[in-house]
């Protein structure tokens, strides 16, 4: 089954995408209030993250706090291709994103970074592990690839219940060395659970590039190949690209073929962790992604042309977004800490 | 008002950095994500970026100035429409010392317990088992287990079994045997061999709402499982304030069988009743066996429930009834006696109670008690009946070190060292890899004679 050449327009030059064994119809344009919505949707996501990354500076988040800034194309496109609610939504550490994605409130995702009563897990989960049943996000969990088969479970428990929902698992460039990933490949397909596995891939597991940690680095799609699972290499960059390659694998899952991979060809901007010595990658290269993939300078260069929006617009969305980052920073600054009496609470359900 | 650019913290243990070097002038227009300037921290050299839009009013430290605390103002962005007039009354506001983060104010902890917290700690207590007065039936330990599952999977619907080898074959033990017949293989259900794998997509079915039941061919294998088991499975309500549960039963035969070395013969009961979040129970009875099982099916919160190879073919009563349970956490005193408490679970009961017949012999009346349930531990039944007797003699078939007899020496100092006559001793397994000739396998494995000299010991008679 060797990969051919996508044939999607939305394919950037830049980031190789293609597909193997799977047909991803070539995206068609997006009617201009969608296109408004991503905007806003990853607009949220990127001033959410820099505000995180500015309270981390002044002590207010502590421990590990992994930013999402770069990838919002992902989530925000993948997102749109689910079912908010029904379907079921799961990945790593670097999960801020996901969440503002799945519309989890940004006040209790941002008091959660701050450890306080009115975050997600009440201030007893911190960044890495936060969960809303409601908008059907499973976590936020911290071992990298443990997720994998979480995710596996949860597409198990959509066939077992016959509730048509998929599961959306995602994980790293790095999780794809993980065995318990293949482990998860292997049940999917044998059992055609509706999963939908998304690759992230950032480059960097951590500080090592994807080329030392990985043999046939520039094909991770291709690692569920041996179980048959069909997948498609895309340009993690361009939300319009995500959205149709997530019709796809969407479609694929929920219409009980089994399981889709799709590896997202993405970056992220900024340190693994708050502390990254950036010593395993140059400026230049760094900024280069931002000066010519960014995902919403992309989608807004679009939105000008197409006369989907007009600056004037994108202004409006730019300060409604500013206030709503400015709230939830309020309110987890304001949301009082954990009772002491939380401490030891939900160790145990009550039989 | 600028918007005060401030000394960040780049890693959480930075309190303080060096300004290394300035990559923007006053005047300059920056954007959000625009790198302002170089910090080098008690790890690396990073850099800083703009999160607002602005002109850069003022730069308050000077390239290369050492030991800049975290929070101290080091730049003023004027914002939109601001002019350099507002700098000055920022100035001011900025030569106060650097605002140190509003570190959230707590009144000071408890001081911590000066006890060792024991498993049994902040859980409620368990509803005393009720006494069955009805009919009663002889089952093997298998068949006990087999009609538990049965049982709860014809009662809950979201209950199903899988592990290797559980619905074709019958069960490497034969315990899941007839369950494919009856409830076919959507619910009972074959893996691969996999078992990082499948107990984490055990984990997953139960973070949705189903409740599985997770068989290990032998809990040697589920360490290649303990990181779904701990970190994913134990600690997940927790970590969600409440939200996920995890309810999923993790089973299948732990510690020694016979001759079968090293890697297939250890006990896990110490490892797993360490960690809070789980359950943990090690049945002896055949009726405990199924009474336990079916709680631990029931309960809401993940249990590891271990079996024993040797005990799956032994026969004991149990009530005749598909709704009779036994409560997690509570043990049972299973022979009386006032001279010396010996303690013991699954395949150690057995032996604790021909230890006990033995030194009855003797003329020592000894009281054993199977513990069932390791987390929660009930120590409250051990120190009753320690401090009856005055003596404790505890057995396991794991190690000694950090085990369950550790636990229980522990609690028994703690909460009833006046009552103690003798020193608590310990009879467990030799600290070795379980050997494969069947003299040394012996040698390893505590024996009945081993407790009946444990015992003599603590009463202070002559071996």
């Amino acid at each position: 089954m060797a990969p051919r050449q996508a044939a999607t327009k939305a394919a950037s030059k830049k980031v190789r995408a293609k597909r193997s064994s799977a047909k991803i119809k070539a995206a068609p344009e997006a009617r201009p209030e969608e296109l408004l919505g991503y905007y806003r949707d990853m607009l949220l996501i990127r001033r959410f993250e820099e505000k995180a990354g500015q309270m981390y500076g002044m002590g207010l988040i502590g421990g590990f706090c992994h930013l999402y800034i770069g990838q919002e194309a992902v989530v925000v496109g993948l997102q749109a291709a689910i079912e908010t609610g029904r379907d079921t939504v799961i990945t790593s550490y670097r999960d801020h994103g996901h969440m503002l994605a799945c519309g989890m409130d940004p006040k209790g995702v941002m008091a959660e970074l701050t450890g306080r009563s009115g975050g997600y897990s009440k201030g007893k989960g911190g960044s890495m592990h936060m969960f809303s049943r409601e908008t059907g996000f499973f976590g936020g969990h911290g071992i990298v690839g443990a997720q994998v088969p979480l995710g596996t479970g949860l597409g198990f428990a959509h066939k077992y219940s016959a509730n048509g929902n998929v599961s959306l698992t995602y994980l790293g460039d790095g999780a794809v060395n993980q065995g318990q990933v293949y482990e998860s490949f292997n049940m999917a397909a044998l059992w055609r659970l509706p999963v939908v596995y998304v690759i992230e891939n950032n480059k960097y597991g951590m500080g090592t590039s994807i080329e030392r940690a990985a043999a046939k680095s520039t094909e991770l799609h291709h690692r569920g190949q041996a179980y048959g699972i069909p997948s498609a290499q895309i340009d993690g960059m361009d939300v319009v690209a995500v959205k149709a390659a997530g019709d796809t694998a969407v479609a694929h899952a929920r219409g009980g073929d089994g399981p889709y991979i799709l590896e997202m060809l993405t970056y992220r901007y900024r340190g693994h962790s708050m502390s990254d010595p950036a010593k395993y990658r140059t400026k230049e290269e760094v900024q280069k992604v931002r000066q010519e993939q960014d995902p919403i300078d992309r989608l807004k260069s679009r939105l000008l042309a197409n006369g989907g929006a007009d600056e004037t617009r994108l202004k409006e969305i730019d300060r409604e977004i500013k206030a709503i980052v400015t709230e939830a920073a309020e309110f987890a600054q304001n949301s009082p800490e954990p009772d002491l009496a939380e401490l030891t609470t939900n160790i145990y359900a009550q039989a | 008002m600028p918007i005060q650019i401030t000394m960040p913290a780049l890693s959480p243990t930075m309190t303080e950095g060096t300004l290394v070097k300035w990559l923007v002038k006053e005047g300059d227009t920056v954007a959000s994500g625009d790198v302002l300037a170089e910090i080098e921290t008690d790890k690396a050299t990073m850099e800083v970026e703009s999160i607002d839009e602005g002109t850069v009013g003022k730069l308050l430290v000077a390239e290369g100035t050492e030991a800049v605390p975290v929070n101290t103002v080091i730049a003023l962005l004027l914002a939109d429409g601001e002019d350099r007039a507002a700098l000055d009354a920022a100035a001011v506001a900025s030569a106060a010392p650097a605002p140190v983060a509003d570190a959230p104010s707590s009144p000071p902890p408890p001081p911590p317990s000066t006890v060792a917290p024991s498993p049994s700690a902040g859980s409620a207590a368990p509803a005393i088992e009720p006494e069955w007065t009805g009919a009663s039936v002889m089952l093997t330990v298998r068949e006990a287990l087999r009609d538990a599952m049965a049982e709860e999977m014809r009662r809950d619907e979201r209950v199903f079994l899988m592990g290797e080898e559980v619905a074709e074959y019958q069960g490497a033990y034969k315990v899941s045997q007839g369950l494919l017949d009856e409830f076919g293989p959507r619910r009972v259900i074959d893996t691969p061999i996999t078992e990082h794998g499948f107990a984490g997509v055990g984990a997953g079915a139960a973070m949705y709402g189903l409740k599985p039941i997770v068989e290990f061919m032998t809990f040697n294998f589920a360490m290649q499982a303990i990181d779904q088991i701990i970190n994913s499975s134990s600690k997940t309500l927790y970590m969600s304030g409440g939200q996920i549960e995890n309810s999923i039963v993790f089973r299948g035969p732990n510690g020694a069988a016979a001759r079968v070395a090293a890697q297939h013969s250890q006990c896990y009961a110490s490892w797993y009743a360490h960690c809070p979040g789980l359950k943990v129970v090690a049945p002896w009875s055949a009726a405990d066996a199924k009474g336990l099982l079916k709680s631990a099916i029931r309960d809401p919160n993940p249990v590891i429930f271990l079996e024993h190879e040797i005990l799956y073919g032994q026969s004991f009563e149990v009530p005749e009834s598909d709704d009779w349970t036994v409560p997690i956490g509570v043990a049972k005193v299973v022979r009386p006696g006032r001279d010396v408490t010996i303690t013991g679970f699954s395949i150690m009961v057995s032996k604790a109670l021909e230890a006990a017949e033995r030194l009855a012999a003797e003329g020592i009346e000894a009281e054993v008690i199977d513990l069932r349930s390791l987390r929660p531990l009930d120590a409250a039944t051990v120190i009753e009946s320690v401090k009856k007797t005055n003596r404790l003699v505890t057995t396991e078939e794991g190690w000694a070190a950090c085990g369950i007899g550790a636990e229980l020496a522990a609690l028994v100092m703690d909460q009833a060292f006046d009552w103690l006559d003798a020193p608590i001793r310990r009879v467990a397994g030799a600290d070795l890899p379980m050997p494969y000739a069947a003299n040394l396998e012996r040698l390893a494995l505590p024996q009945t004679e081993h407790i009946v000299a444990a015992a003599k010991a603590v009463c202070y008679r002559e071996s």
